[in-house]
């Protein structure tokens, strides 16, 4: 089963090159999409929110058309590389936002809160404040907020990008963890070809704002020859 | 090694004893005039001093109240509204009171609201009643607000700017409420701020000068800064000035000291385009920022808009045929040119100087010059000359470098930014060329930032060319600026020729403002 398709959506910033994505995400998979700066990776996790309106085509999730559904009543949540908490709210605040935004909790909601926490691996660090804690740390906190809103689709905009390469390795485990307890579906935008390796299900590849097909992930063992992939890579593959 | 700090720093260090001189020595005069005549410094302290200390402070927080708190709702508008037509022209308007003359603003909002005013018919009608008019505590703060109510507008909204994108992201994906996102995100960013905001207008309305002068009434509405000028000009009171001027300077200063303390947000420039489709603020939302936004538009922009219907009613060409007119022309221009150039000399030297240190504290103690008024040291230079000659025969001395280091502060703020990024690209390579000095600055600052430079000298020249402060102090029959005369015609009630130059002296500080504007535009676009 498809979890979301975008088909035909095409999209351009005042000025610049006219983006085309035409592809679908099945329910369960883990999708990375891998392109160069500046090639549209960010855009199209954006238009999936609804932080951006596609000019043409449409967003389907399920059975739903979303092209024009507030980004609050869609069915994703998302991360950011950074920014992901406001800094004058405790962690729990932070996380409590993503089910009562008044930050007026009931004791159940308090309750999901505490378990969200200790599913990430933050038992008793939500009475401090985003500074308090390590880059790996917030993104763990941002990350039970997207656990405890419970849509189906996650969002990543190389939220790991900034860690170091084991503690990169423990989040995405993490994160697959949580994939395959819940079955989300996992749309990862990384510049890391190991990242994507260790992580996705299926790849996909952006360039000149395109991305119309996805990959299974062995394919970054052996890009096709001559393809923009395999140029994309480059000494990756000179050293496999 | 100090040798080496002075040597390589002579001309900036030239331009702080300049500073330290004129403003020293003003205090030490003021100092040791107090110290002469003991009796008379505290026998000033009496009910008069107290019934003016009271009013200054209660307009300055009435008036920083009301420029305030609706600057919050008015940033917060603008800044729900990233993208819609005419709104560089609303930023635009909340630039202008910046270099608008305060005798001008003043003359603005009585024509509008005077007692002869075009809003008297309605205001009469609507208070049933008529119309008394704004002078006195009403006109003070009204005038306050509108100079200080677009600069806290323009300051919150620099605050929110710096909100990066992702959190209206995240605001949008966690379906915030408008009153949910004011109280998570837009009040936070603006409570950062308010203290430092609040704190500078504050200051600014305790201490201005011609706008008391013009809409106070009499001993009712005085304020300590004009009761110095009033103690120096009229009553023949030196030691009254004297006290009042130490009190009106450890105020400032206390009051400088704790606003420096507070951080004024840093200009961030957010994406406006990418930040555009993220707010959508619903149809009421909507409705009631764009009456918000309207209304300041419109208040800021109507008394100036009566300025230029009373001035084309009254007949500018005759009356710049005046020789009277003329002299008063051409001394305000040579004044303000004067002034404008020894202020960017000031500022350029402090801000190449060799040791970072030097230009580091200079940029620190640009906001201390802020607050020591021109009256405080106009004052103290009026004491300390008169046993010697006759303080109004070095008017115009006094005038240009007083004018010089109120502009000061602006100046710096202007040019330092370019400036920094001018040295962090040049210094290694002209260090190792052996270029330096005036030199350097003939081959790479003097080319490189010529723009920055001369929107500089366009902005210190249209504050000079505005300013009554010291004018009034030193002024008499022999020295005529621009705003004197205008003063002397208003009070010889020669309203006609008041509106004829009260158009002409907006233009060319609007227009000084508007060259300077172009400047850094140009320089920005390249």
């Amino acid at each position: 089963m498809k979890a979301v398709s975008l088909e035909n959506v095409r999209f351009a910033y005042p000025g610049n090159e006219q983006m085309r994505f035409n592809f679908s995400v099945g329910a369960g998979e883990r999708l990375a999409i891998m392109g160069a700066s500046g090639s549209g990776k960010s855009t199209l996790l954006h238009l999936l929110a609804g932080f951006e309106t596609p000019q043409s085509g449409s967003i389907i999730s399920g059975n739903m058309d979303m092209t024009s559904v507030e980004p609050a009543a869609r069915p994703v949540s998302i991360l950011f590389q950074d920014n992901n908490l406001f800094g004058h709210l405790t962690v729990s605040q932070n996380i409590g936002l993503g089910i009562a935004p008044r930050l007026k909790f009931s004791k159940a909601e308090n309750q999901a809160v505490e378990i969200a926490l200790t599913k990430v691996g933050l038992t008793g660090l939500g009475k401090r404040l985003p500074y308090e804690l390590s880059g790996g740390e917030r993104q763990r906190a941002a990350l039970a907020r997207a656990l405890l809103r419970d849509k189906p689709v996650l969002l990543l905009d190389e939220p790991f990008a900034a860690l170091g390469p084991a503690m990169r390795v423990e989040m995405l485990d993490l994160v697959m963890q949580l994939q395959i307890e819940k079955n989300l579906t996992v749309i990862m935008v990384t510049h890391n070809p190991d990242d994507a390796e260790h992580f996705a299900t299926r790849i996909g590849f952006v360039e000149n704002g395109q991305l119309s097909a996805t990959m299974p992930a062995d394919a970054l063992q052996q890009p096709p020859k001559g393809s923009a992939l395999a140029d994309y890579l480059g000494s990756k593959q000179n050293k496999t | 090694m100090a040798s080496n700090l002075i040597n390589q720093n002579k001309t900036a260090l030239a331009a702080l004893g300049f500073l330290a001189l004129l403003t020293g020595g003003a205090l030490l005069a003021l100092a040791v005039a107090a110290l002469q005549s003991s009796s008379g410094f505290t026998s000033a302290f009496d009910t008069y001093f107290l019934r003016i200390a009271g009013f200054t402070l209660w307009q300055a927080a009435l008036s920083t109240l009301l420029s305030v708190v609706p600057a919050v709702f008015v940033a917060r508008a603008l800044h729900r509204h990233p993208i819609f037509f005419g709104r560089s022209l609303v930023l635009r308007l909340m630039a202008l009171p910046l270099a608008l003359p305060a005798l001008i603003a003043a003359l603005g909002l009585l024509a509008l609201f005077g007692r002869a005013g075009v809003a008297a018919p309605f205001l009469s009608w609507a208070f049933d009643t008529r119309w008394p008019g704004i002078y006195g505590l009403g006109g003070i703060v009204l005038a306050h607000v509108f100079f200080n109510m677009p600069l806290a507008t323009r300051l919150f909204l620099m605050a929110l700017d710096a909100v990066p994108n992702d959190h209206w992201r995240l605001a949008a994906q966690l379906g915030f409420t408008p009153f949910v996102r004011f109280r998570l995100l837009e009040w936070p960013a603006i409570k950062s701020t308010i203290s430092g905001v609040a704190l500078i207008v504050f200051l600014l309305c305790a201490t201005s000068f011609t706008l008391v002068l013009t809409l106070g009434g009499g001993p009712q509405a005085t304020t300590i800064e004009v009761a110095i000028y009033q103690a120096l000009r009229f009553d023949y009171a030196p030691q009254r000035a004297v006290a009042f001027a130490i009190v009106q300077l450890v105020f400032a200063l206390v009051i400088a000291a704790i606003a420096s303390r507070f951080v004024v947000a840093e200009p961030v420039r957010n994406n406006d385009v990418l930040r555009a489709k993220l707010m959508r603020p619903k149809s009421l939302e909507a409705m009631m920022n764009i009456t918000l936004m309207a209304a300041a538009a419109i208040f800021i922009a109507a008394p100036m808009l009566a300025i230029v219907a009373r001035g084309l009613e009254a007949d500018v060409s005759k009356l710049v045929t005046q020789p009277a007119v003329i002299s008063a022309i051409l001394t305000s221009l040579t004044l303000a040119s004067l002034a404008s150039i020894l202020c960017c000399f000031l500022a350029t030297a402090l801000l190449s100087a060799r040791s970072t240190t030097i230009t580091n504290y200079a940029l620190r103690g640009g906001g201390v010059l802020l607050s020591v008024s021109p009256i405080v040291i106009g004052a103290g230079w009026f004491v300390a000359l008169q046993g010697v000659i006759n303080p109004l025969k070095a008017a115009p001395v006094l005038i240009v470098a007083v004018n010089a280091i109120m502009a000061l502060p602006f100046v710096l703020h202007m040019l330092a930014p370019s400036w920094a990024a001018s040295r962090a690209r040049h210094d290694r390579l002209a260090a190792s060329l052996g270029v330096s000095g005036f030199t350097r600055f003939r081959l790479v600052e003097g080319i490189a930032l010529r723009g920055p430079i001369l929107a500089a000298l366009a902005f210190a020249a249209a504050l000079s060319l505005g300013d009554l402060g010291v004018v009034a102090l030193f002024g008499s029959d022999n020295l005529q600026t621009l705003p004197s005369l205008l003063f002397a015609r208003l009070g010889s009630y020669r309203s006609d020729d008041a509106a004829g130059l009260a158009l002409l002296l907006m233009v060319l500080c609007l227009g000084l403002l508007r060259l300077a504007d172009l400047l850094i535009d140009k320089e920005t676009r390249r």
